[in-house]
């Protein structure tokens, strides 16, 4: 039947696309984390200075959102295993 | 002159039904039942034909053929090889050896007796 | 108001209760029950949160408290690599599955080509490392002691309690380390108990930390917003954290979760199913995001609501204290007390399983040499060297901490054992991703991280004239301006953390590399790296389907017997042929039972070398020079050590030598097949000639006598029956050599069957023989198959009477006893069988002199066989005047000469 292949090549596409979505979050979370914070001004040399609460704020959200993307990214991957004839393959993508 | 064969088979029963075959088509038949003294014997008889079994008591069909090819003036005696193994690599080593003919036991009577009138075909007066 | 001694009671019933889930765990995990709990991923991540330990309950505040919003880089760092859980967990966690790793020293030194150096080197630097960290848990849990101690006794004399109470809580942890970690010796160590007891223990340290951040932010800042506004006034409400701190803290902390030798056990060793990974990847960053929440609140108003002098590093009970709420304070000391415990047990048990596989045992075996072939005893010194291990670690970080003074700030502390394990990381990573990478290369790289370390974060933690003496700070060894531990290479001005991690790590790394590309690695090193690099290439077995082919069953069969034994191979097979619903015969090759097979295999020979064995017998694939290699790895892997390897190499090649013996022997038998139908063919069409000779003659032939049709026919018939005669002597000697056909064993008397034979071959036979007996001698009682026995005999007495060339034919029989034996010879006065054919006389179609051609020299083979079965012995003698045969019979009756 060539839907039902249609369908699955349609599947494995997508699935691979969510895989480049999991590798690319990491780069993403480090360049919020890690970089960012940098250009703030820490109120060495007489710069103005950042209230504690914003980045407070600012870092928690990064954080709930990388781990709802990293959330939404296992139910999107786990999904297409489970609804795939195919059982789970992580490896080799 | 009637026609001679030398005959050699052990199988007493197949020598018993050859000879009685030819006989009646006229030939003189000789049996001999042991290899081992086959090609001087058929050296001596001058003989139209030489019917040979493979395995022999003596000497195998094989070692007689090759002792009656080295001989010259025997170089052209037709000789029809007999045999119970009818494997195709003993067809080829009988070809090698220079064999007129290659037969698998059975036989049908009337094959034999047409190959045997072939291969003596314008030697037997 | 809660006295020490109902705070001591409750961490006993405590630890009672996390003893009792432990060991129920533990009992389900045996009897394989509760797997949907043992082995969720929910216990998965919660075990991860051993990372989380009392520095980050009671420290992660005080650091706040003195450094605004730095703490945070601690669990930035692991989120990260939680989240990058497909760059390198996926492959740790793979890796550490296909090799069987059992600790991190362990994944490094098999991937440099087995190097016990290595594995002791980064043994010794994890304990070292991990030790401040040990430290830190017994000051917490001092510190917390001590808060209500002094509440108790008033203030006055905590130094005193603060001291006894350290030692007995380094001696208490260690009681519960040995307690949990080393009740029984698990092969692949794995401790359901000790995950399910450190699940539970992150469920209290979570619920403790949340309760007072609750308490904090709605009970006494009386809502967030609020919260919000005390932050921003407090003394730590801007932003003040310099890049290089943020950066290293960040880098320091994500390379210790992956390099933490408690961190690899729990993340790698314990894993039960890869998939749990990436439920981790976003509920382990959520579990941290929880405990981090509330860091900088709870920080915030301690040091609002606390007089200057207060420790922050206790805001955690000392702020619920202050407000008089008892109960939150006990359930803060209990997540506080969580945090320390799992962490000491988890990281001494991991550490401790580094030091008894790899410094212990190797010593132990060298020391005495006998003591490797008894089983129960190696487990026993096993056990005995992790208890060792455990007291020893824990004394180390006693010892430390009554050195460092207690007093030094708990995230400092923490800092340094990131620090010092942070340098596996060039190694690993190096390891797991580069194939050029060498032991060399990990051996610098690690010396000289561990050194540039040792000198500039964990010395001078003793703080000046502890470890190094003062001078040594202000002007460098040996007064080398360059050689300063807080101002290497003469640049001052950095944050000592960044210095110390920034030239460790730069150096580690840098000297890794290069001593990696210009050294040459060992051909184990290259074959383990190649199955480290590409361990998603190698592990992947299961999707390589074997296509047999019906005829390589036995073969299979014949290798199966070999490893597994046969009763077991056996059965194997037709457990797998009753699963595919055959009811006989052995099992369709199909793919799924040979993978059934090779895992069977593999149980017993490792992996490479039963997908080797396999893969040659079904000629799949072809055997590369680097699958040999793995054979010759694995076999390294079982052994461990390189004395054993030379004999498990040897045993390969003999195995491999009897594998081609026993192939000749196959095309030997193979051979022996034609030429038995080649023969057959022969004895079958010799006397359908004469049938089909004169049938034709009767037939087509005209004029017939009645004497000549007589004869004739006759021949015929006789050929017929000789044609019979060879299809059951075929038949009978298929059955004796499949060994079918029951022997029927009863007591009979030997005259009686001579008797028979004798009669029975003279009546078939026209020629007279003399047959001489000694009646007297064969009055012996046998208890054997009479009728099978009677057929030898006559065929060994018509033998007589058909090749026996002398004129008086003479048969002989003589029956005497030897030992328990009965020996009949028949004896003929022949001219007997030539020299040359003795050896022939009992084969197939051996026929000597074919001029009687009634037989097809099946009878002497027919009458081995069944002496054979009759557990007997037939052989020719030569007589110096004719042949003998002789048979020795071994069943005399129980009864005898009756």
């Amino acid at each position: 039947m060539p839907e039902a292949r249609l369908f699955l090549e349609r599947r494995s596409y997508r699935r691979r696309r969510m895989m480049d979505a999991v590798r690319i979050l990491p780069l993403l979370c480090t360049l919020l984390w890690l970089v960012v914070p940098l250009m703030w001004p820490n109120g060495s040399e007489g710069s103005a200075q950042t209230a504690l609460s914003t980045v407070i704020w600012y870092l928690f959200v990064v954080w709930m959102l990388a781990i709802m993307a990293s959330f939404a990214l296992w139910r999107r991957i786990r999904r297409s295993d489970t609804a795939g004839d195919e059982p789970a393959e992580t490896s080799g993508i | 002159m009637s026609k001679h064969v030398v005959l050699v088979e052990d199988e007493t029963n197949i020598a018993e039904a050859i000879r009685f075959l030819l006989g009646r088509d006229g030939w003189r038949v000789e049996t001999l039942a042991n290899g081992g003294n086959a090609a001087e014997v058929i050296r001596a008889a001058r003989p139209d034909l030489v019917m040979l079994d493979v395995m022999l008591p003596g000497k195998t069909g094989f070692e007689i053929l090759a002792e009656l090819r080295s001989d010259e003036s025997l170089a052209d005696l037709p000789v029809l090889m007999l045999t119970a193994r009818g494997q195709s690599r003993d067809r080829e080593m009988a070809i090698q050896a220079g064999v007129s003919r290659f037969m698998t036991k059975p036989f049908s009577n009337e094959e034999m007796l047409s190959a045997v009138r072939e291969l003596t075909q314008g030697r037997v007066s | 108001m809660v006295t020490l001694n109902q705070l001591i009671g409750v961490c006993l019933v405590y630890v009672a209760g996390l003893f009792l889930v432990a060991f129920l765990a533990e009992r389900a995990a045996l009897r394989g029950k509760g797997n949907w709990l043992l082995r969720s991923p929910l216990v998965y991540t919660l075990s991860l949160s051993i990372y989380c330990t009392a520095w980050t309950f009671y420290g992660a505040v005080g650091y706040a408290a003195r450094s605004g919003l730095e703490y945070v880089t601690i669990y930035l760092g692991p989120s990260l690599v939680m989240i990058g859980w497909w760059w390198v967990l996926r492959r740790l966690v793979r890796i550490g599955r296909a090799q069987r790793v059992t600790s991190v020293a362990d994944l490094i030194s098999a991937r440099y080509g087995k190097s016990n150096l290595l594995a002791v080197m980064v043994t010794a630097m994890a304990v070292v490392g991990v030790t401040p960290y040990i430290a830190l848990q017994l000051q917490s849990v001092t510190l917390s002691v001590s808060i209500f101690a002094t509440q108790d006794a008033g203030l006055g004399n905590t130094p005193q309690i603060n001291e006894n109470a350290a030692f007995w809580v380094a001696a208490g942890l260690a009681l519960f380390t040995v307690l949990f970690g080393t009740r029984n010796l698990n092969a692949n160590e794995r401790h359901h108990g000790v995950v399910i007891a450190v699940a539970v223990e992150a469920v209290v340290k979570l619920v403790a930390l949340l309760a007072v951040g609750a308490f904090v932010v709605w009970g006494v800042a009386g809502g967030v917003a609020e919260t919000v506004a005390r932050i921003d006034a407090s003394p730590i409400g801007t932003w003040q954290t310099s890049g290089g701190r943020w950066t290293a803290l960040i880098v320091v902390s994500a390379a210790a979760f992956v390099c933490l030798p408690r961190m690899f056990q729990v993340m790698v060793v314990e894993n039960d199913d890869e998939r749990h990974l990436q439920i981790a990847s976003w509920a382990f960053p959520l579990y941290l995001m929880a405990i981090s929440l509330f860091v900088v609140p709870i920080a915030v108003i301690g040091l609002e609501l606390m007089p200057a002098g207060a420790n922050p590093d206790l805001y955690v009970l000392t702020v619920p204290l202050s407000q008089g709420q008892n109960g939150l304070a006990m359930l803060a000391f209990l997540g506080g007390f969580s945090s320390a415990t799992s962490m000491v047990i988890v990281a001494t048990l991991a550490l401790s399983t580094m030091m008894s596989n790899h410094i212990v045992m190797p010593l132990w075996l060298k020391l005495s040499q006998t003591g490797a072939q008894q089983s129960g005893d190696v487990r026993g010194v096993v056990i005995r060297a992790r208890r060792l291990s455990i007291l020893l670690i824990i004394t180390l970080g006693y010892l430390y901490y009554r050195a460092s003074g207690g007093s030094g700030a708990l995230a400092a502390i923490g800092l340094i054992s990131f620090g010092g394990v942070a340098q596996f990381l060039p190694a690993l990573l190096g390891g797991i991703f580069w194939r050029g990478s060498t032991r060399t290369g990990a051996i610098a790289g690690l010396s000289i991280g561990f050194v540039i370390w040792m000198f500039t974060m964990l010395l001078p933690s003793f703080g000046p004239d502890g470890a190094l003496p003062a001078s040594v700070f202000e002007q460098g060894v040996f007064g080398l301006g360059i050689l300063r531990p807080q101002a290497l290479f003469g640049i001052t001005g950095l944050d000592p953390t960044v210095h110390a991690v920034w030239w460790s790590l730069s150096l580690n790394a840098l000297l890794f590399f290069v001593v990696s590309i210009f050294s040459f690695p060992s051909p184990l090193e290259r074959l383990q790296g190649a199955q480290f690099v590409n361990v998603f290439d190698h592990s992947s077995g299961a999707a390589r389907g074997w296509v047999a082919s019906e005829g390589g069953v036995e073969d299979l069969m014949i290798m199966s017997q070999r490893i597994l034994g046969g009763a077991e191979a056996q059965a194997f097979f037709a457990a797998q042929a009753v699963g595919q619903g055959r009811t006989q015969g052995p099992p369709l090759p199909t793919p799924e039972f040979v993978q059934a097979l090779e895992r069977e295999l593999a149980a017993s020979v490792g992996a490479a070398t039963a997908n080797a064995m396999i893969g040659q017998i079904i000629g799949g694939q072809a055997i590369s020079v680097e699958d040999l290699m793995a054979v010759a790895d694995e076999s390294a892997q079982i052994l461990e050590y390189s004395g054993r390897l030379e004999a498990k190499s040897l045993e390969l090649t003999q195995t491999a030598q009897e594998l081609s013996q026993a192939n000749e022997k196959l095309t030997q038998l193979s051979l022996q097949k034609d030429d038995f139908l080649s023969q057959i063919s022969h004895e079958l069409r010799t006397p359908m000639t004469s049938i089909r000779s004169f049938s034709e003659i009767l037939r087509d032939m005209e004029g017939l006598s009645e004497v000549e049709k007589t004869r004739y026919a006759s021949i015929i018939h006789s050929e017929t029956i000789r044609l019979t005669r060879l299809l059951d002597d075929l038949l009978d000697l298929s059955v004796l050599e499949s060994g079918q056909g029951s022997l029927n064993a009863q007591r009979i008397s030997l005259h009686d069957v001579i008797d028979r034979a004798v009669t029975t071959a003279q009546a078939s036979s026209a020629r007279i023989l003399d047959i001489r007996r000694t009646v007297g001698d064969e009055e012996v009682m046998l208890r054997t198959d009479g009728d099978r026995l009677a057929q030898v005999f006559i065929n060994l007495v018509t033998n007589a009477i058909k090749y026996c060339d002398a004129e008086q034919a003479v048969l002989d029989i003589a029956v005497r006893q030897d030992d328990n034996e009965v020996v009949i010879d028949f004896t003929d006065n022949g001219s007997g069988i030539p020299d040359d054919a003795h050896n022939l006389v009992f084969e197939k179609f051996a026929r000597l002199n074919s001029e009687q051609g009634s037989g097809a020299g099946l009878g002497l083979a027919i009458c081995r066989e069944i002496i054979t079965r009759l557990e007997g012995e037939i052989s020719y003698v030569p007589y110096p005047k004719g042949a003998r045969f002789e048979v020795r019979l071994s069943c005399l009756a129980s009864v005898e000469n009756a």
